[in-house]
């Protein structure tokens, strides 16, 4: 038998996926021997064999051997020549010996229970992204789940990442290009950084000035001034891509300034800037106030595009691991509970309020039911203007990198897979969403549409290679 | 002059403020013209303005009043982390400005009577206040948020560091600037260094350390709200922020009109213990 409940000590089985490692599994090994075509994987090909343990306890037990084994031997060949010649118990109470086995099964096998900290304060910008961290209060997840957590309203990007490092906040809303950028310290000094749950996919638009509505084609875009909420936020990089696209570069065409979303809509009134790419419920208030119109929904560009997330320190995960499990499933919840569209208005008329957002009902309300004014005097009908889907993909990580080379945010040689999976928690959220009852993606990897262009998590360089306007 | 008509000048204050809102109520009355949309569906989802094609007019001094009084009927209340009145904000802001103005003080008056009794000392420290008094107190800020790693604690800072500057200068000019003769005269009485600093030297410069000690209170004031409006949480910038993110421009005129008023107050205060400590040759 292979995988992670595979004895580890018995020299038959295989820890790797494959005896030289090299695939993903063992039938492709021998398929690439035998020369016979990829992809044509019988079912079951990591079938289980009879030695399979079945109760928790065990397999938990397995878990931590395997992970011990893995660690010591690093190679499956010389795992078998080492268990071959000592033998199988021998080779169990010599690595008992040297690392305390049974301490870490024991650590690993209690699920943790009581949160070691219960009063948290947990920063968020007002915005309608930051909807699941915000009603998790007032629906009291946070409870729920015996925690005692404060929502603090932040002014601006900078602000909160700074708060979050310096452990004023415990936990932060944050722009999912904020976590891979603050763990590799691009902006910041490097603190390794997670992000175990989006919080919304699409809920952007383009808002541009009303004088602007004869010029809705991007090509006659040069010399605009374009705000966006902070540079390493996805609005920079879709409003960048978009441009792009339209044959623009956006350095040198247009103006790309960082500006707190709050502040987007005086800037735009002061005729200070021409349009933004930024987050609800500013596009909708612009609207409101007859300052500017709604070009395009970002989900025109990217059906399903992470937007802000849920993001904590791998500091805090390591030292209170109950607090943050506990955290991530009322986040997980709420979340789930805000994308029910029949919740919609209910979850509006609660966050619209003084304490959140600030904001006239109308304006939110538009925002989360998707029927709403496009201040060109029409009346609009997108139900999935803004969702909320806590999974975190490391294919959006990678495409979120790419861009970030592209437009020389980060330079050389980056391991896109393996960042991709250190920050965002795809495994933790899985685990949460299937305690809720909630069926996570089976591979946290797949290919993305953005503007009818595919985008394969597997080839990174290539894709940024096929554009014509980059940086590198 | 002032003081001999005191009725007439208060008379025309009036009369000039009467114009100003006069003039803001006639302006801000005018309806904006435009295409009316007829569509009540979209009518119902923009705001009144945006209706009829026009952008939401800036605020009557009606609706600015009915604010104010909103605001002041129950100026305590606290509803929640971000929902807090107005006097409360308050509280917030100038324990701040008292904190950072009373450390600054601390550390000033000493250090400024030290370099002011000191021509060696004046002379060593005088580049570095040169340098170090015009930057900004606010592009302090991300240097605090990033070594202190509190953000109350940092306004605080940028309070210090910015009322600092005035009361160290002035303390040493007019520490420096006692005249000879006094100090002649406590030599002369064999007076030693500690009691000529307290009894002689410290009340000659009262009257500019003072000054300076008001110039501070004005700086600091108008430090702590742009601050808060920087780093939020809470206190009266914070409170202009949170109106601004919410464009509500009555709101931000209430804050305008109590920061004003808070920051007349506070060099009231000041100009009246320099009035107690100044004296005439």
């Amino acid at each position: 038998m292979t995988g992670p409940f595979a004895d580890p000590f018995d020299p038959k089985t295989a820890l790797w996926r494959c005896t030289c490692g090299r695939h993903a599994s063992q039938a492709e090994h021998d398929r690439a021997l035998t020369c016979e075509p990829a992809g044509s994987e019988p079912n079951g090909a990591a079938s289980w064999s009879d030695d399979e343990p079945t109760d928790t306890e065990t397999l938990c037990a397995r878990v931590v051997e395997t992970a011990v084994a893995k660690a010591v031997f690093r190679t499956e060949a010389r795992r078998r020549a080492f268990l071959s010649l000592v033998g199988k118990a021998t080779a169990a109470s010599a690595l008992a010996a040297f690392f305390p086995l049974d301490a870490a099964k024991e650590a690993f096998a209690q699920a943790p229970r009581a949160p070691e900290k219960r009063d948290l304060k947990v920063g968020f910008i007002p915005i309608t992204c930051a909807t699941p961290i915000i009603m998790a209060h007032p629906m009291g997840y946070y409870a729920k789940y015996g925690l005692n957590v404060e929502v603090i309203r932040t002014a601006g990007w900078a602000v909160i990442r700074d708060r979050a490092i310096n452990r004023e906040y415990d936990a932060a809303h944050m722009l999912a290009p904020l976590p891979l950028a603050i763990t590799l310290g691009v902006g910041s000094a490097p603190i390794p950084w997670t992000m175990p749950a989006v919080e919304n996919i699409n809920g952007q638009a383009i808002t541009l000035a009303n004088k602007h509505r004869d010029r809705r084609d991007p090509k006659d875009w040069r010399g605009f001034r374009f705000a966006v909420p902070f540079d390493f936020s996805i609005h920079n990089y879709l409003i960048r891509y978009y441009v792009a696209e339209a044959g623009l570069d956006p350095d040198r065409d247009i103006q790309i300034r960082a500006v707190p979303p709050p502040e987007m809509v005086a800037n735009l009134r002061a005729d200070n800037i021409d349009g933004f790419l930024g987050p609800d419920p500013f596009n909708q208030r612009a609207v409101f106030d007859g300052v500017g119109f709604i070009h395009l929904l970002s989900r025109d560009l990217w059906d399903g595009h992470p937007c802000c997330a849920f993001a904590v320190s791998r500091a805090f995960i390591n030292e209170h691991p109950a607090t943050y499990h506990a955290l991530l499933r009322a986040i997980i919840e709420a979340t789930a509970y805000s994308s029910n569209p029949a919740n919609r208005r209910e979850v509006a008329g609660v966050i619209a309020a003084q304490n959140y957002l600030n904001q006239p009902v109308t304006v939110v309300e538009q925002v989360l039911t998707g029927t709403f004014a496009d201040g060109l005097g029409r009346v609009q009908r997108v139900p999935n203007r803004i969702d909320f889907d806590p999974f975190p993909w490391h294919s959006m990580a990678i495409w979120i990198l790419t861009q970030m080379k592209r437009w020389g945010q980060i330079r050389g040689d980056i391991n896109y897979a393996q960042i991709a999976e250190q920050v965002f928690l795809a495994t933790d959220a899985a685990q949460a969403m299937r305690e809720l009852g909630l069926t996570p993606p089976e591979r946290p990897l797949r290919t993305h549409v953005i503007m009818g262009k595919t985008f394969d998590p597997s080839d990174p360089e290539g894709y940024i290679a096929s554009f014509a306007i980059r940086r590198t | 002059m002032l003081v001999s008509r005191p009725f007439a000048s208060l008379a025309l204050a009036a009369l000039l403020f009467a114009l100003f809102v006069g003039v803001w109520q006639l302006s801000s009355a005018t309806s904006p013209a435009g295409e009316v949309i007829v569509d009540p569906e979209y009518a119902a989802l923009v705001g009144a303005a945006a209706a009829t094609g026009g952008k939401t007019p800036f605020p009557s001094p009606i609706e600015v009043g009915a604010r104010i009084l909103e605001h002041f009927a129950d100026p305590f209340y606290v509803r929640g982390t971000n929902d807090q009145g107005i006097g409360i904000q308050l509280a917030y802001s100038l324990g701040r400005v008292l904190a950072g103005y009373g450390f600054a003080a601390l550390v000033a008056i000493p250090l400024g009577f030290v370099i002011g009794m000191s021509p060696l000392l004046y002379g060593a420290l005088n580049p570095f206040i040169q340098v170090l008094r015009p930057i900004s107190p606010l592009a302090w800020m991300p240097l605090a948020l990033y070594t202190i790693k509190d953000s109350s604690v940092s306004s605080i800072f940028v309070i210090f560091i910015c009322s600092l500057w005035p009361m160290l200068i002035n303390t040493a000019f007019g520490v420096a600037s006692v005249r000879r003769e006094w100090l002649n005269v406590a030599r002369t009485l064999e007076c030693s260094t500690l009691r000529t600093a307290f009894r002689v030297i410290l009340p000659a410069a009262a009257p500019t350390i003072m000054t300076g000690m008001r110039i501070s209170i004005g700086i600091a004031w108008l430090v702590i709200v742009a601050a808060e409006m920087l780093v939020g949480g809470t206190g009266i910038g914070y409170f202009v922020w949170n109106q601004w993110n919410n464009l509500s421009l009555s709101d931000i005129v209430t804050a305008i009109l109590v920061i004003g008023l808070v920051g007349m107050m506070l060099d009231q205060l000041l100009a009246t213990a320099t009035r107690v400590v100044s004296y005439q040759e």
